[in-house]
């Protein structure tokens, strides 16, 4: 019988990605006790995964560095929040136990996850996401000598693409949805922004197409083929081993919304955690940074984070110098979102037997009729399977403009002995909602 | 530390580089790195690659984690299909 362990620290920040590195260091600084808890096995987030077939860049390995150097931040790798038990109060689990973890300021930094829409044969082995297929090439997926067709949308394309090539891959095919002109101008646009114009280079690239969007894979047990449909309208059909396809990025705001903080209301953030000029959210004693206050990219999410780190030891002159770095930043996300918006096209890619919900194998047919996400649940089981809704949820907001209620705990799936171990506590927590 | 990692998949020994994920090792062990069979009898294979997903949830010494967010460790038990 594993028993929960009580812990305590001054500033917990969940999710160790640029913001949270940048807010742990920040915050670090007033002496404060920091704990930083990921689910990932190291630092960095997803852009700055590491792995055996990652290369990381100096920025990561500074942020590293400065995360190490400080004696009063503990890293918890390869942990996850599971409840939240009382009003500041988190319950973690890891491989080995878990912990309840008391905090005075709680900065979420939980980054984003990609939009992944269903299509014919998007269950098939060998189908990935886009920053997906990155991710598992940088933990060691051998890709040498594949043959990949990367699609979906935005900058992110691009970067899988470059990484499945560095690992020995063919990129054949790099299909973007938005229009040329569209992508022509964030193109455009690149040179205003230190760093980017190389993205802008990377968009000459001889592969990438426009206005074209993955229909279907093919193949029997696996990848064999996906059709595309291109921007002059016609179809065409190439042979592949792996096709990797993501639509864009969705802020990760589950644990915010479960501790009631609000969603932000408008702009390229809508879907967002909403933060004020401090990185505050609505609910008091809890920051956000980074791309779960809606994305755009790693350099705004290491301004946010110095400044909700800055923030929650009540530094406000340490926080204001970060504010026009991330005003900078701001409105490079904003260009972002609108080169890259999805268009209608996109919501006809399910037939009537491509499944929606691919923890319950639930198919497009049975939810056409649905009148929103709970009926979904409750009748056609659609997001009640182990992801609990983050992969079918996105969609089905996307594909029937269903929202999803606020989360309940546990957050992700968790062990028995983790419950049992919060005895009484478990009580009081039904007992609130 | 060495530069490779030995482990065992369904009674398998694969050997993968050091560091490298469950999910990595899952197609390294060869075929098309299948981590279980969905409830209508589908092969599944890690999706997400960042733990959202769970596609790739398999058995690592007796417990359920997932694939993707895994490392591999010298002597680890990995089943699959659950």
């Amino acid at each position: 019988m594993s028993s929960v362990v009580p812990e305590r620290c001054d500033v917990l920040v969940v999710g160790a990605g640029p913001a949270g590195m940048a807010a742990a260091v920040a915050a670090a600084r007033s002496g404060a006790s920091v704990v930083v808890i990921d689910d990932n096995p190291a630092p960095g987030g997803q852009i700055w995964r590491d792995g055996p077939g990652a290369k990381l860049p100096p920025a990561a390995r500074k942020w590293r560095d400065a995360l190490e150097r400080h004696a009063n931040i503990r890293v918890r790798s390869g942990t996850r929040v599971v409840a939240a038990p009382s009003p500041g109060e988190l319950l973690l689990e890891d491989a080995e136990g878990a912990v309840r973890m008391r905090w005075s300021k709680l900065i979420l930094c939980t980054g984003a996850r990609e939009l992944l829409l269903p299509f014919p044969g998007w269950t098939l082995p060998g189908v990935t996401g886009a920053g997906g297929l990155q991710a598992l090439i940088k933990a060691g997926l051998p890709v040498e000598g594949e043959r990949i067709v990367v699609a979906g949308s935005g900058p992110l394309l691009l970067a899988a693409a470059a990484t499945a090539r560095s690992a020995g891959a063919k990129v054949l095919r790099i299909a973007e949805q938005a229009s040329f002109a569209s992508v022509a101008r964030f193109g455009a646009g690149l040179a205003r922004w230190p760093g980017k114009a190389a993205q802008a280079v990377a968009l000459a690239d001889s592969c990438y197409r426009t206005s074209s969007h993955v229909v279907s894979a093919g193949g029997a047990g696996q990848v064999e083929s996906v059709r595309l449909r291109q921007g002059n309208g016609k179809e065409v059909e190439i042979a592949c081993d792996r096709i990797a396809c993501g639509f864009g990025l969705v802020p990760n705001t589950q644990l915010g919304r479960m501790l009631g903080c609000a969603l932000a209301s408008d702009g390229f953030s809508a879907r967002g955690l909403q933060v004020d000029a401090r990185q505050a959210t609505s609910v008091p004693g809890i920051y956000a940074a980074g791309e779960c206050t809606g994305f755009g990219g790693s350099e705004r999410a290491l301004a946010q984070g110095s400044i909700a780190g800055h923030a929650a030891v009540g530094d406000e002159r340490a926080a204001a110098a970060h504010e026009g770095e991330r005003a900078r930043w701001d409105a490079f996300a904003a260009q972002l979102h609108r080169g890259f918006a999805l268009h209608a096209g996109i919501r006809v890619l399910p037939r009537p037997d491509t499944l929606v919900c691919r923890c319950e194998d639930v198919p497009f047919s049975v939810l056409q009729d649905c009148s929103g996400w709970t009926d979904a649940k409750l009748h056609r089981r659609c997001g009640m399977g182990a992801c609990q809704g983050r992969v079918c949820g996105d969609a089905a907001q996307f594909l029937f403009g269903w929202t999803p209620p606020v989360p309940r705990p546990p957050l992700s799936p968790v062990r028995i002995a983790t419950l049992a171990g919060l005895g009484e506590v478990v009580g009081g927590a039904d007992a609130r909602q | 530390m060495s530069a490779h990692t030995l482990l065992n998949i369904d009674g398998r020994l694969v050997r993968v580089k050091t560091g490298s994920s469950v999910a990595a090792a899952l197609r390294v062990a060869g075929g098309t790195g299948v981590a279980r069979i969905s409830v209508g009898g589908q092969p599944r294979a890690p999706f997400c690659g960042m733990g959202v997903c769970q596609e790739c949830r398999v058995l690592v010494d007796g417990r359920r984690r997932l694939a993707c967010q895994t490392v591999c460790t010298e002597g680890m038990r990995v089943e699959t299909s659950e």
